[in-house]
């Protein structure tokens, strides 16, 4: 393949990760951004989504398309379910001191992993594509639902992002992110914020999560990865900044798909790691975040 | 009924450190109370104590029937408390328009209520898509006045709300609470300076290690200014 053709595969490529990316990432920018808690639980919720998906696709049968769509609402409302319920039995009563809560989300991601491995069991396994369209550019045909998905993460990026700044619901977190206690005077719940505001990341990983199993296969340690990249999409867009969130998973699925294609993988992920480095000893408050208080 | 707002035996601790120690306060219906007191006796944490920002541990607060220490704290605005905290906390972020927004929170039909307060403070009117923390020391004062009267409260707490500003905006401020107080709302007023309080109080209170030493008229204050001295150091 020439030149150019080789670079736009590689790109359309990186653009499918960024956009599931940018998803998992975002919801783990909220949660920070708002309760000031770091979730190393967040990519145990991305791993239930996808499992919860082949569940429900298997268990719905019938034209693939049902299924999927079944395992797209449902599976994030799932795991939302279940992040809601640990924020109440365990964050909360940690009263949300930010050490606490690590640890507190470390044994949770043990304990979600180990029942996936004891219902769900150590096979990876896949869920069919809703659709099997090969979109036929000049040069190579590329999945039609690969283009969706970078289509669908679009359209929740920006749902999200009218969410926060266009809604009452929206000034509602954003005035608990900035001053909880005076959010409280001012008659905001800040206690259920929470608890949405943490239902909310983890539905936002198990969304990203039902986009990506027709394409990676559901597999019970599959969180470990997403947490990683999310980590660092936070640490160089900026803690709490959508903008920042999108340009690093852009920035970091982009180049990861080019640098694989043209290099080697694990090129890709050294100079990511060496991003993150530099950014966190000349930027520390990321890329697009503001200089915390 | 005479009494807006009564605090008794009122323990409160942050940590282990105990700040204030069996507090008494009583904020009669339509009246200005005042706090004075050196840095540190424990005026912010008594509004905090009120707004259920600090728990209780001992004590109650009563607004009328209702007892403030059982209700959350995103209850207390509802049952009609305004707070304009120390250091004012505006949502430096957020716009105007948002902070009044959020001031709204608690009232269902706030339109009339966001014009009222307009009317109030006409200047911010013209800047309601201004971030407020780009605000001049003044109007952010007054945003904060505004914010706190969206919640159409029955009991005002003002923090040290002429820290920091020029006298025109200190008489502003002065005004504005006289005018709330011929609408009968009870307002609880801490200030450093004696003087900026004594042309609106009626009573005041002077808090000293975390109690309340003596609650007098501000006739009685103007009679024996040494008074002022014994308790807060300055005169
Ligand atoms: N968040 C906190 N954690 C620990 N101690 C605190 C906290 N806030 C206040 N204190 C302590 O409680 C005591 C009372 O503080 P408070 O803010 O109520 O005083 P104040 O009368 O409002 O003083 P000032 O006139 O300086 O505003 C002080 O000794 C202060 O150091
Ligand atoms: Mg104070």
């Amino acid at each position: 393949m020439a030149f150019f053709p080789h670079l736009l595969l590689a790109t359309l490529e990186g653009l499918v990760t960024s956009a599931v990316l940018a998803l998992t990432a975002l919801g783990l920018s909220l949660v920070f951004g708002v309760m000031r808690i770091v979730n190393v639980a967040h990519g145990e919720f991305f791993m239930l989504g996808a499992v919860l998906a082949w569940a429900i696709t298997t268990a719905v049968g019938g034209h693939p398309a049902l299924g999927f769509a079944a395992a797209l609402v449902l599976a994030p409302l799932i795991v939302g379910f279940i992040a809601w319920i640990s924020e109440r039995l365990v964050l909360r009563r940690l009263d949300y001191n930010p050490e606490a809560t690590i640890v507190a989300t470390i044994g949770l991601l043990y304990i979600i992993q180990q029942l996936a491995l004891t219902f769900y069991g150590p096979e990876a396994r896949p869920v069919t594509p809703p659709f099997n369209v090969r979109i036929q550019l000049p040069w190579f045909g590329y999945s039609g639902y690969k283009l969706s998905i970078i289509a669908a993460s679009a359209l929740l990026l920006l749902a999200t992002w009218l969410v926060l700044t266009r809604t009452r619901i929206g000034l509602v977190m954003r005035a608990t992110q900035y001053d909880r206690e005076t959010a409280q005077a001012f008659g905001i719940p800040v206690g259920r914020v929470y608890g949405a505001v943490f239902a909310l990341g983890a539905m936002l990983a198990a969304i990203a999560a039902v986009l990506i199993v027709p394409i990676q296969q559901a597999h019970y340690l599959m969180g470990l990865d997403p947490l990683l990249l999310s980590f660092i999409v936070v640490i160089i867009g900026g803690l709490g900044s959508l903008r920042g969130t999108v340009i690093a998973a852009l920035l970091i699925g982009v180049s990861d798909g080019i640098i694989s294609v043209f290099f080697s993988p694990t090129l890709a992920k050294i100079i990511a790691t060496l991003v993150v480095a530099m950014v966190l000893v000349f930027r520390p408050q990321g890329l697009f975040g503001t200089a915390t208080k | 009924m005479n009494a807006a707002l009564t605090i008794s035996g009122l323990d409160c601790f942050y940590g282990e450190v105990q700040v204030l120690h069996g507090l008494d306060l009583e904020l009669r219906k339509g009246e200005v109370l005042c706090l004075l007191g050196r840095n540190g006796a424990g005026k912010t944490t008594t509004l905090k104590a009120i707004m259920g920002l600090v728990p209780a541990r001992a004590g109650s607060i009563r607004l009328g029937e209702r007892v403030l220490t059982e209700l959350p704290a995103h209850e207390v605005p509802k049952a009609g408390v305004a707070y304009v905290p120390q250091g004012r906390r505006l949502f430096a972020e957020l716009t105007v328009a948002e902070n009044i927004e959020i001031g709204l929170m608690t009232r269902k039909r706030g339109k009339a209520v966001r014009d009222s307060v307009l009317d109030l403070f006409p200047l911010l009117r013209d800047r309601l898509k201004q971030r407020s923390g780009t605000l001049s020391g003044g109007e952010q004062q007054m945003l904060a006045m505004a914010r706190a009267l969206c919640v159409e409260p029955e009991v005002l707490l003002l923090d040290e709300p002429t820290e920091g500003l020029m006298p025109s905006m200190i008489a502003n401020i002065r005004e504005t609470v006289a005018r709330l107080r011929e609408r009968d709302v009870s307002t609880i007023l801490v200030e450093q300076r004696v003087d900026a309080v004594l042309p609106v109080a009626d009573r005041v209170a002077f808090i000293e290690n975390g109690r309340n030493r003596e609650t007098v008229d501000v006739g009685r204050l103007r009679e024996d200014p040494g008074m002022v001295r014994r308790y807060v150091g300055v005169g």
